[in-house]
């Protein structure tokens, strides 16, 4: 579903800097993967380069089928709604109201007004958002408004959710929420690709672990934990 | 297309809605520059009037010996007439000449005694004419000297009044020139004001389009909303600075009449209100929705 071969990225700055070099990975439908490794190590330049925020220096990768590398920047938005993406600051549209935001991912996709008002609050209630609906970004706490963001990266029913970093920002009970939910999303059959720093959330998970140290792939393994040295 | 169109609508009237201060204060610049724009019309119509009066007040005039005859003087008239630089020629016989007298002194009882005593009427008929620029006279006064019409013509005011001609001639073209710089430099003010303005409101929302981009919104309902933002501070900065700026022409009105007998302010808004209503939802709308869109262009690359 998403396979690197022999990506690198390396930025120039007067010198270069490498982000990521000799990257082999296979993601298949319907795992459950954690991307571990220093600050720094390159995991959010992984991501940046499966959602087409970033181009690769070198190589190839293909998410559902596609060369993100060669796609044209018009056709990113088409990808992008196949995926879903969440982060540490949560990145919500603070001038949207909590269903608007998660409604809006739908709008993008085209879907039409009755659907939207249909789905829309069943997926505030999956995520314990239901009496949120009309609140702005700035009226809710940290863990809610991550559950705002993973309901809407789950809205358009994408094939992979990315989360980066999702719980750096949250207490620990909001951590161990925000964690139950993805599995929960996950156990319904959608991929996920989780980048953590946090050690006892990847060895609760017992998923398959993807290290990462300075730009390349060092540990790939199923029911993994975390090592890093 | 409808269900895309009144999403961009709603988004639009949402950032606009929503931004409180940042929409307040872009506002504020679109209705100063809508202002500034409306004082151009004002501007341009006080010297426009007080430079046709000027013009108006300009002319020369060819008096001819009393005893010329008519269609002696109406042959001049029709050269002149024919002249490229000729606006208008009138003719005045000595009759016409004495009955306007006679009426411009009806209340001097000492000139009327006089002219009783004349046995005879003591006024020669006169040519009256206007060119279309003031700089033309010279031009028509060179013809008139001609030599052939020397025997029947006794004066021509142009020489007499020739400096006073060439300083109101110049005053007319620098106001013009000025008019028109101003005019130019003001507007171009403005338009840099608005851009800059909506450009940085632009800017403080670069992390709502870079999320919008992530979602995976297309560039088109990402900008959009921006347009029809950019609409609504035309519409509605020409509103708010029209109901600033008619009420100080209603009032002020009456105040530049001392200065400019002929000038009609408050007439001139009112038959020409519906065109001023365009024109500023024309340069309101235009402003806010180019600046928007040249501004959203740089966020929407990736």
């Amino acid at each position: 579903m998403i396979s690197f071969t022999n990506v690198a990225k390396y930025y120039e700055n007067g010198s270069t800097s490498v982000a990521l070099d000799e990257i082999n990975l296979k993601i298949n439908t319907g795992e459950f993967v954690t991307l571990v490794g220093k600050s720094g190590a390159g995991k959010s330049t992984l991501i940046k380069l499966i959602i087409g925020e970033e181009q690769p220096t070198r190589g190839k990768i293909i998410v559902a089928g596609q060369d993100v590398g060669k796609m044209r920047s018009t056709d990113l938005p088409t990808l992008r709604r196949k995926l879903g993406v969440v982060f540490q600051d949560f990145r919500l549209l603070p001038k949207k109201t909590v269903h608007e935001n998660v409604a809006f991912a739908m709008e993008v996709a085209g879907r039409l007004e009755r659907e939207i008002n249909e789905v829309v609050p069943q997926v505030l209630d999956m995520v314990g958002l239901a009496d949120r609906a009309g609140h702005f970004p700035n009226q809710l706490s940290g863990g809610e408004k991550q559950r705002v963001a993973i309901a809407r990266a789950m809205i358009n029913r994408p094939m992979v959710i990315i989360a980066d970093e999702p719980t750096g920002n949250l207490d620990p009970v909001n951590t161990w929420e925000i964690i139950k939910l993805l599995t929960k999303i996950n156990e319904l059959g959608t991929t996920i690709i989780l980048a953590t720093h946090s050690k006892d959330i990847v060895n609760a998970l017992g998923k398959r672990v993807v290290s990462i140290d300075k730009g390349r792939v060092v540990r790939d393994e199923q029911n993994g934990r975390y090592i890093l040295n | 297309m409808a269900t895309f169109l009144s999403r961009i609508f709603k988004y639009g009237w949402q950032n606009f809605s929503r931004g409180k201060w940042l929409s307040a204060a872009t506002l504020v610049i679109i209705v100063l520059a809508l202002v500034v724009f409306e004082g151009l019309i004002v501007f341009t119509v006080i010297t426009k009037t007080s430079l046709t009066l000027l013009q108006e007040k300009i002319d020369i005039s060819v008096y001819f010996k009393p005893k010329t005859a008519e269609d002696e003087i109406l042959k001049v008239k029709k050269v002149i007439e024919e002249l490229p630089e000729t606006a208008e020629v009138e003719y005045v016989s000595r009759d016409k000449a004495l009955a306007l007298f006679k009426e411009t002194h009806k209340d001097d009882a000492a000139i009327s005694q006089a002219l009783a005593e004349l046995n005879e009427n003591p006024l020669s008929p006169v040519l009256n004419i206007k060119a279309k620029k003031p700089d033309q006279y010279a031009a028509i006064a060179a013809e008139l000297e001609r030599e052939s019409w020397k025997p029947i013509t006794q004066k021509i005011t142009y020489r007499q009044n020739q400096t006073i001609i060439d300083r109101l001639s110049k005053i007319i073209d620098i106001t013009n020139r000025v008019g028109l710089i101003l005019t130019i430099l003001l507007t171009l003010t403005a338009i840099v004001i608005t851009f800059n303005t909506v450009s940085l409101a632009i800017y403080s929302n670069r992390e709502e389009i870079g999320i919008m981009r992530l979602v995976g919104a297309p560039n088109s309902l990402i900008s959009g909303p921006y347009m029809v933002e950019g609409i609504i501070y035309g519409v509605m900065g020409a509103a708010v600075s029209l109901l600033i700026f008619w009420p100080a022409v209603y009032w002020g009105a009456p105040y530049l009449k001392y200065f400019l007998a002929d000038l009609d302010l408050r007439a001139y808004f009112f038959t020409h209100f519906f065109s001023l209503v365009g024109y500023q939802l024309l340069f309101g709308i235009a402003l806010g929705v180019i600046s928007s869109n040249f501004a959203i262009q740089k966020y929407l690359k990736i």
